[in-house]
């Protein structure tokens, strides 16, 4: 049954509709994958009962001829996503055993297309870390390990767990949400395929929420057209969500293997940082190689704002969060530490709650906002941001039609590797991605290469707003031209 | 434009004026919530109108009620107000566990509704005209209660996200009675437009007074706020007494801070409640879940196109066209109600245009006295605008006097009828026969020769012949035609 899971998504999606294996097979090879990968610490809830039931309904669906476009796929789901009835607590203590009433209207278009539950993945404490180290849950592990070495390594974040379990085969896809990076970064460090889409093309509704004008969800898949097909089914629009757009949602698998010929590629001269790896420096080269071997013409260009994105961005989503989380209070739901008085029930629920990261996230967020601080600081990041956009937008306006930039500044790094002593040198890992979120652009990891270390290096497409399918179509490029990577079992 | 000039303060040292602005938290009239589908029903089980959203449960998003949007829009077309056609909004950042966002949504920098005004109707006939900051809307709070455990407080979010309009005033207000008659006036129009119900014992209006004292013409004092206050009297006895307690305090050679107090109605006195030091820092900024709020001018031209008519447009009609006193119009337009019933009363009268003094006079004197004294609402009135139309028509085609109409009105009062139908069975009908009439003036002349002499040497004596022959035809002849018959019989 192995084979099964070392299907992709469109491979298995063709199977089942040759009846060639049922749903409850796929599903239950991937349970097993999942139980034999605990070490990964992927899942940090495996809900088999249902993830069977869902699998017999798609059976029972595909055989009638109505299995909708993912019928019978199992997936995980990022533990930021609501499952009704299912415990979704974004890996924070304080969010305790909270099972919600409702399921998020991402989720629910899966569920509406025939998807199968496997459980809820491990991430970022809130999604606040780029690592998968905050979560209340403990670490994941990266299935990629140096060659030769048996350190273990992080999955990226704040989508680690989706992203390792993908990589480790334990589902055929994963939801993830992308703030600054979250989910390009972890895409990234497991040789999977992530696209953050442009801000407001999937609901927030029902995604607990980190910064609301930044956090945006998307598919991690094993190949550019698994995340196509993923995609349309999590996009469109949600009158319950007035920052989604109401705009139709194209065919995203149709533009996978479509040309890119005569497609102007923009190669931004301002993420060529100091001191860059050489391996990254060639990884770029290389893959702007592959896309002009492909009929696009590359052109050097100018981003002159990048280097205040980073900076701008560590105001405006700490800002956001610090007002989002405030409702995490132990006064409704979720963990409460009583005290003699409500200042105090505060205090100490929060305190028990929340995890160092969040918490200095919230102080960060708090100040910024604060009566004296917020024009130099809230207000001054919001007008980098519209800065930031412009360059983007007159870069489009050029005739651009998508960017190609490194995904990250390095391979995967090691556990408590990085961060421990100065938190800028975790930030810095999100320095080629934030940018898109501040500009609400959409954007695509795909995996290009390996280090020399045998680790997996990632390629990113920005495009322009709308315009996923440019990005599926240039995606497909690099993966033709550097191949699908897969790591060896060691779990 | 400048302030009407108040009652000003005699102190020590010289006069002091007192400078006061509102704001005015009103609720909007509405099916639900400002940002949620949630019944906005008054009195509901605790927590039973409660949304996902208003429980702020996590990954849950706000959506604007466009019909929210459309009561903000009509009062400020009420309130004589520019109305924004782009506004955001903000987040006001605070903790409190009957605020389950821990923030309220309200409206900062950007409101729904920018500068209007407002005039009010003063003592003496005379006016005021009070300038309005700002319209917003905003979240109210869900109730903290209290007294449901010794050691715990429960929280009921019925109330949270309901739709409030904060109206701010300019500091235009000059002392308790122009206070008073700004808020009566606003209810007013807010009732007349149906974007608030102005129920203040429900707190669905409440407002939070900020007063200061200076000499008169110098600089703006530093004031105090007192806030959450839900009846007008309250209002003013607040402001009297906060405003002598500022002029004590600078006339001792002290200094006011600037402060949060709350008014105790029983011991008629303000309290602090907390200083400046103490003040919350909200962390305003925009909400990042909402889109800015943007409508067309179509959209606003569509509901000035369907307001109702205000107070200050019925009683200037009310004047011109029925000729009633700026007094009378102006009792009859304060309520909406007493003014519905009015004409109400107009639209059933045979002839409006004649008769519509005479029915202003009946609604405002026997109608409003008479519910006075029984404490009784026009809602509850006995009499209906069409049995009071009916008894004054019966007036105005001389059928019965105006005495016999007090008795006839007491009697439809009491026990109801049809007016008409009252006058012909008890035989209250007006005596026009003049030869009848005739026969009873002159029976009384013949018996009172002394008065006859009086009278024609004082005109005036006349009265008491009037008296007599009304007296013995029980009230029923016509006064006309006794004056006449009268006059002509003894010469005067």
């Amino acid at each position: 049954m192995t084979a099964l899971t070392s299907l992709t998504l469109a491979e298995a999606r063709e199977g089942l509709a040759k009846k060639s294996f049922t749903s409850l097979e796929l599903t239950d090879a991937h349970l097993k994958a999942m139980e034999e990968a605990r070490a990964l610490n992927a899942f940090v809830l495996e809900t088999p009962d249902q993830a069977r039931a869902m699998a017999r309904e798609a059976d029972s669906r595909i055989i009638k001829g109505d299995g909708g476009p993912l019928a019978g796929i199992p997936l995980g789901i990022k533990d930021l996503f609501a499952t009704k009835g299912v415990r979704t607590t974004a890996c924070s203590k304080i969010l305790g055993d909270f099972v919600p009433t409702y399921e998020s209207t991402v989720t629910a278009q899966l569920w509406r297309d025939g998807a199968v539950m496997l459980g809820k993945l491990n991430n970022d404490e809130f999604a606040m870390g780029s690592s998968n180290e905050t979560s209340c849950f403990g670490p994941v592990a990266n299935p990629w390990r140096r060659e030769g070495s048996t350190t273990t390594l992080v999955p990226g974040g704040s989508s680690g767990g989706s992203a390792s379990a993908v990589a480790a085969l334990l589902c055929m896809g994963a939801t993830a949400t992308d703030t600054g990076g979250s989910i390009r970064q972890p895409a990234a460090f497991t040789a999977t395929v992530g696209i953050k889409p442009t801000y407001g093309r999937c609901s927030r509704w029902g995604i607990v929420a980190f910064a609301s004008s930044l956090d945006q969800a998307g598919p991690i898949a094993r190949s550019v057209r698994d995340a196509a097909l993923l995609l349309r089914s999590m996009a469109g629009h949600d009158p319950k969500d007035t920052t989604s757009v109401d705009a139709p949602v194209p065919d995203y698998e149709a533009a996978v293997g479509r040309s890119v010929k005569g497609m102007k590629i923009g190669i931004p001269k301002e993420y060529r940082l100091d001191g860059m790896p050489a391996e990254i420096e060639k990884l770029w080269s290389e893959g702007a190689a592959w896309l002009k071997a492909a009929g696009a013409e590359l052109v050097e260009v100018s981003l002159p704002h990048t280097k205040y994105a980073l900076p701008a961005y560590y105001i405006v989503a700490p800002a956001e969060a610090s007002s989002n989380l405030a409702r995490y209070d132990g006064v409704r739901y979720g963990l409460r530490v009583p005290g003699g008085s409500i200042s105090d029930m505060y205090e100490n629920t929060r305190a028990a709650g929340f995890g160092a990261e969040v918490r200095r996230r919230v102080m960060i967020g708090t100040y910024v906002l604060s009566a004296g601080y917020y024009d130099a600081y809230y207000l001054r990041a919001q007008k980098v941001r519209t800065l930031i956009k412009k360059d983007f937008e007159e870069l489009f306006a050029k005739g651009i039609n998508a960017i190609l930039t490194p995904a990250t500044p390095s391979a995967a790094f090691g556990l408590g590797e990085k961060g421990g002593g100065d938190p800028v040198e975790m930030y810095l890992n999100d320095i080629f991605t934030v940018t898109v979120n501040m500009a609400g652009l959409p954007g695509i990891a795909v995996p290009a290469g390996k280090d020399a270390q045998g680790l997996p290096l990632a390629l990113q497409l920005i495009g322009k707003p709308f315009d996923e399918e440019t990005l599926f179509s240039l995606g497909e490029v690099i993966e033709q031209a550097a191949g699908r990577f897969t790591p060896e079992r060691w779990w | 434009m400048t302030a009407a000039s108040g009652k000003l303060i005699k102190g020590a040292t010289g006069d002091w004026e007192i400078v006061i602005g509102m704001e005015v938290h009103a609720q909007v009239t509405s099916k639900s919530k400002l940002f949620s589908g949630a019944s906005t029903a008054f009195g509901g089980e605790p927590n039973s109108h409660v949304s996902l959203v208003d429980a702020a449960m996590p990954g849950m998003l706000p959506v604007i009620n466009e019909e929210c949007v459309k009561q903000a829009v009509r009062t400020g077309l009420g309130l004589n107000a520019k109305i924004n056609l782009r506004s955001v909004f903000d987040r006001k950042n605070y903790f409190y566990p009957d605020l389950p966002q821990g923030y309220q949504i309200s409206q900062y920098k950007s409101p729904i509704v920018g500068e209007g005004e407002v005039t009010v109707e003063l003592d003496g006939g005379k006016t005021a005209t009070i300038g309005i900051e700002r319209l917003h809307l905003e979240q109210d709070a869900g109730k903290s209660l209290h007294d449901q455990s010794p050691s715990l407080s429960y929280v009921d979010l019925n109330r949270s996200g309901v739709a409030l309009m904060e109206i701010v005033s300019k500091p235009d207000i000059r002392d308790a009675e122009q206070a008073k008659a700004y808020v009566t006036k606003l209810r007013s129009i807010l009732r007349y437009l149906g974007t608030c119900d102005g129920d203040m014992e429900k707190g669905n209006l409440r407002a939070d007074v900020n007063v200061s004292v200076r000499k008169v013409g110098g600089p703006l004092g530093t004031r105090c706020e007192i806030k959450n206050m839900n009846s007008i009297n309250f209002i003013g006895q607040a402001i009297e007494y906060e405003a002598r307690r500022q002029v004590e305090i600078l006339e001792d050679g002290g200094a006011i801070e600037q402060e949060t107090r709350l008014f105790d109605p029983n011991k008629g006195e303000t309290r602090s409640m907390r200083t400046k030091e103490e003040a919350h820092d909200y962390r305003y900024f925009p909400d990042p879940d909402l889109l800015p709020l943007e409508f067309s001018q179509a959209f606003v031209d569509e509901l000035k196109a369907k307001l109702p008519e205000l107070p200050d447009q019925k009683k200037a009609r009310f004047i011109a066209d029925l000729g009633l006193s700026p007094y009378d119009a102006g009792v009859l337009v304060a309520e909406r109600e007493s003014a519905d019933f009015y004409e109400a009363v107009l639209a059933k009268l045979a002839d409006a245009k004649r008769d519509g003094k005479v029915a202003a006079n009946w609604v405002i004197n026997e109608l409003f006295g008479r519910l006075n004294k029984e404490g009784k609402d026009i809602a509850s009135s006995p009499v209906s605008a069409a049995q009071l139309a009916a008894i004054i028509d019966l007036i105005g085609e001389g059928t019965i006097s105006g005495k016999i109409a007090k008795d006839l009105f007491e009697i439809v009062w009491l026990e109801g009828g049809d007016p008409k139908r009252l006058v012909e069975e008890r035989g209250m009908k007006q005596v026009t026969d003049v030869g009848a009439i005739e026969r009873v003036v002159d029976g009384i002349i013949a018996a009172n020769p002394d008065k006859v002499e009086q009278a024609r040497a004082k005109p005036a004596a006349i009265q008491w012949f009037v008296g007599q022959v009304m007296k013995s035809t029980g009230g029923k002849a016509d006064p006309k035609a006794v004056n006449a018959l009268l006059k002509e019989k003894l010469g005067v």
